[in-house]
C-alpha cells in the first residue's frame, strides 16, 4: 500500500517535472506567435486578448519577398536529396566493408570511423567546392551533408548487414547473380529497417542543420528555414510575436514527422546504439 | 577470398562513397594543415608558418576558447550521462506513463536548435524571463542567466542538456532492456533491493550504453556551435566563446589562414582528448 503510495507520487512528480520542463517553453512559443508585436513583447506566459496568429502567419511568409517560402522549397529539397543519395551511397559501401576482409580493410575502416570525430575542416571545404563550382550550390550542400552523415550511415548498415547470412549471397551467386544484381534485388530490400532509421534520424538532422548552410550556402536567395530564423533575428528585434511564428511554421514539418513515426524512431535509434 | 568473392564484393561498390568522401571530407582535412600555414585570401596564399598558432596562443581572446570549449564538453556530457543513466532507469521500470514520458523526453531532440536558443534567451531574460518572474515570485532574485560573464556559458550549457538528454535516456533505454532477465532472477533470489539492482546489475551491464553517451556527448559538446552562437554569438566578452565559434569568427572576418588554423586546434583537442578516452572505455567494456 505504502509502496503503491509512493511510486504513484513518484509517477505524479515526474508527469509534473515534465509539464514545467518541456511543455512550458513549447506553449510559451505558441501563446507568443498569437499575439501582437506589443503584446509578445512583454515576454509573458499569458494567454493572448486577441488571437493574430493567421495575420502573423502571413505576414512572416511574405515578408522579404517570400523568402520563407523559397527557404522551405530549398530545405526540403535539401532533405530529400541528401537523404536519398545517402541511403545508396552508405548501404553500398557498407555492404562490400561488412563482407570484404582483406589487408585494404582494416585502413578504410579507420579512415571511414575517423570521420566520426574529427571536425570537418571548413575553410578548405569551401576552397575545394569553390574550384569544383559547387560552393554557394544546393549540389554542394547536399555533398557536404551526404559526407558529413556518412560515416554513421556506414556504421549502422555494416552492424546490421552482420546479421544477413552469407548463405543468401551464395545461394544468389550459384544462380548467376553477379555482384550489383545481388545487392539491389536480394540485399537492398532486406535492409528496410536500417533504412527507415536514417531516413527518420538524417531527415530531422540535415532538415535542421544549422551551422552547414551557413558556411557553404550563404546568399540570402539561398538560405534555408534555419537560416531565416537566424536571420529574423536581428530582423524582427522588436517583433517577438513574428520570430516565435516563425519558429511555430519550421518546427512544424518535425513535429509531424514526430507524430507518424515517434515509435520508429526510438526504436530506431535504439537499434543503432546497441550496435553502435 | 576466391576470385568469386572479389568479383561480388567489388571495390567498385565504395567508389561513389569513397569520391564524395574523399573529396569533401578527406582532401580538406589534409589540406587544413597547409592552409593553417598561410595567410590565405581564397584566391592566394603566403606562406608564414607557426603564425597562425602563435597569434592563437599568445591572444587571450583567442585561447580562452580552449578552457570554455572543455568545460563546456565536461559539463554536458556529465549532465547527460548521469539524468540519462536515471530517466533510462525510470523509463524502463514499471510506470503507467512510460510511453508519454519517453516522447516528451525525447521531443527537443528534434526541434531546431536556433529555435530552442531563441525560446531560452527569451526565458532567461534578467528582468521579464520567465524563469526569473518566476523566482521572483518564491522572492529569489535570479542572476542575468546570459549576461553574467561568469555562468553564461554554464546557462547555454544547461540548454544543450535539455535539448540533447533525450538521446541519451534513449540509448540508455536500449542498453537497459538488452539486460536479460536471469539477472534479475538471481538477484531477488539473492534477497536483493532495488538499489542493488542500480548498483551491481544496471549501472554494470549498462557499461557500453554509458561509453556511447560519454563518448557522443563529449565529442559532441567538442565541437559545439549551433546553440551557442546564436544564444550568445561568444558574449559576453568572451566568455562563452569556444573553439568552433571562434573559428566562425576569424571566418567571417576573412582571416582564412587563421581560422584553418583554428579547424587544424581543434583537430587536434579532439583527437588528443577523445582517441585515448574512447581507447579506454572500450578496454573496460563488459560483454554481455
Amino acid at each position: 500500500m505504502i509502496r503503491n503510495l509512493r511510486r504513484f507520487s513518484l509517477e505524479f512528480g515526474a508527469v509534473l517535472a515534465s509539464i514545467v520542463i518541456f511543455w512550458v517553453p513549447l506553449y510559451f512559443v505558441f501563446v507568443n506567435a498569437m499575439k501582437d508585436a506589443r503584446g509578445a513583447s512583454l515576454r509573458s506566459m499569458a494567454w493572448p486578448t486577441s488571437n493574430h496568429l493567421w495575420s502573423n502567419v502571413k505576414e512572416v511568409i511574405q515578408s522579404r519577398d517570400y523568402m520563407l517560402v523559397r527557404a522551405f522549397v530549398n530545405s526540403t529539397t535539401l532533405t530529400l536529396l541528401s537523404i536519398a543519395l545517402l541511403l545508396i551511397v552508405c548501404a553500398m559501401a557498407g555492404f562490400v566493408m561488412q563482407r570484404r576482409s582483406d589487408r585494404a580493410t582494416p585502413w578504410i575502416s579507420f579512415f571511414v570511423l575517423a570521420g566520426l570525430i574529427i571536425p570537418p575542416a571548413i575553410v578548405p571545404t569551401i576552397w575545394v567546392l569553390d574550384k569544383l563550382h559547387l560552393f554557394k550550390t544546393m549540389l554542394g550542400l547536399i555533398l557536404v551533408e551526404v559526407a558529413l552523415a556518412f560515416p554513421f550511415g556506414v556504421l549502422l548498415y555494416r552492424g546490421f548487414m552482420g546479421a544477413i547470412p552469407r548463405e543468401i549471397d551464395e545461394a544468389a551467386v550459384v544462380d548467376g547473380c553477379g555482384g550489383p544484381r545481388l545487392f539491389f534485388r536480394i540485399i537492398f530490400p532486406l535492409l528496410k529497417p536500417v533504412n527507415a532509421t536514417i531516413i527518420v534520424t538524417s531527415s530531422v538532422a540535415i532538415f535542421n542543420d544549422f551551422t552547414n548552410p551557413l558556411y557553404f550556402f550563404p546568399g540570402s536567395k539561398n538560405a534555408t528555414v534555419q537560416l531565416t530564423l537566424y536571420n529574423y533575428m536581428s530582423q524582427f528585434v522588436s517583433q517577438f510575436n513574428l520570430l516565435y511564428t516563425n519558429i511555430l511554421l519550421i518546427t512544424l514539418p518535425p513535429l509531424v514527422l514526430f507524430i507518424f513515426f515517434n515509435k520508429k524512431i526510438v526504436a530506431g535509434i535504439t537499434a543503432g546504439a546497441v550496435k553502435g | 577470398m576466391t576470385k568469386v568473392w572479389k568479383r561480388t564484393y567489388t571495390y567498385y561498390f565504395l567508389l561513389p562513397a569513397a569520391i564524395i568522401y574523399l573529396i569533401i571530407f578527406i582532401l580538406p582535412t589534409f589540406m587544413s594543415f597547409f592552409f593553417s600555414m598561410t595567410r590565405w585570401t581564397l584566391q592566394d596564399w603566403s606562406y608564414i608558418g607557426f603564425d597562425n598558432f602563435k597569434t592563437f596562443f599568445q591572444e587571450s581572446s583567442l585561447n580562452i576558447g580552449f578552457q570554455n570549449t572543455f568545460v563546456y564538453a565536461a559539463v554536458t556530457c556529465a549532465f547527460k550521462v548521469v539524468f540519462g543513466l536515471l530517466l533510462g532507469v525510470f523509463l524502463t521500470s514499471k510506470i503507467r506513463t512510460k510511453n508519454y514520458l519517453r516522447s516528451v523526453v525525447f521531443f527537443p531532440t528534434l526541434v531546431s536548435t536556433i529555435a530552442v536558443g531563441i525560446a531560452f534567451s527569451t526565458l532567461m531574460h534578467p528582468t521579464e524571463g520567465l524563469i526569473n518572474t518566476t523566482l521572483a515570485f518564491f522572492g529569489i532574485s535570479g542572476p542575468d542567466w546570459l549576461g553574467d560573464t561568469r555562468i553564461a556559458l554554464l546557462s547555454v550549457a544547461f540548454v544543450d542538456i535539455w535539448k540533447g538528454i533525450g538521446f541519451a535516456t534513449v540509448i540508455y533505454i536500449a542498453g537497459i532492456m538488452s539486460i536479460p532477465e536471469e539477472y534479475y532472477e538471481a538477484l531477488q533470489i539473492d534477497g536483493g533491493n532495488s538499489w542493488h539492482k542500480f548498483w551491481n546489475i544496471i549501472l554494470p551491464l549498462s557499461r557500453s550504453a554509458t561509453n556511447s553517451v560519454i563518448i557522443l556527448a563529449f565529442i559532441g559538446g567538442l565541437r559545439s556551435f549551433d546553440i551557442l552562437w546564436p544564444m550568445t554569438r561568444g558574449g559576453p566578452g568572451f566568455a562563452t566563446d569556444v573553439i568552433a565559434s571562434i573559428i566562425y569568427k576569424q571566418y567571417q572576418a576573412g582571416f582564412y589562414g587563421l581560422a584553418t588554423a583554428g579547424n587544424v586546434i581543434l583537430f587536434l583537442f579532439v583527437s588528443v582528448l577523445a582517441f585515448p578516452l574512447s581507447h579506454y572505455l572500450n578496454r573496460r567494456e563488459v560483454n554481455l
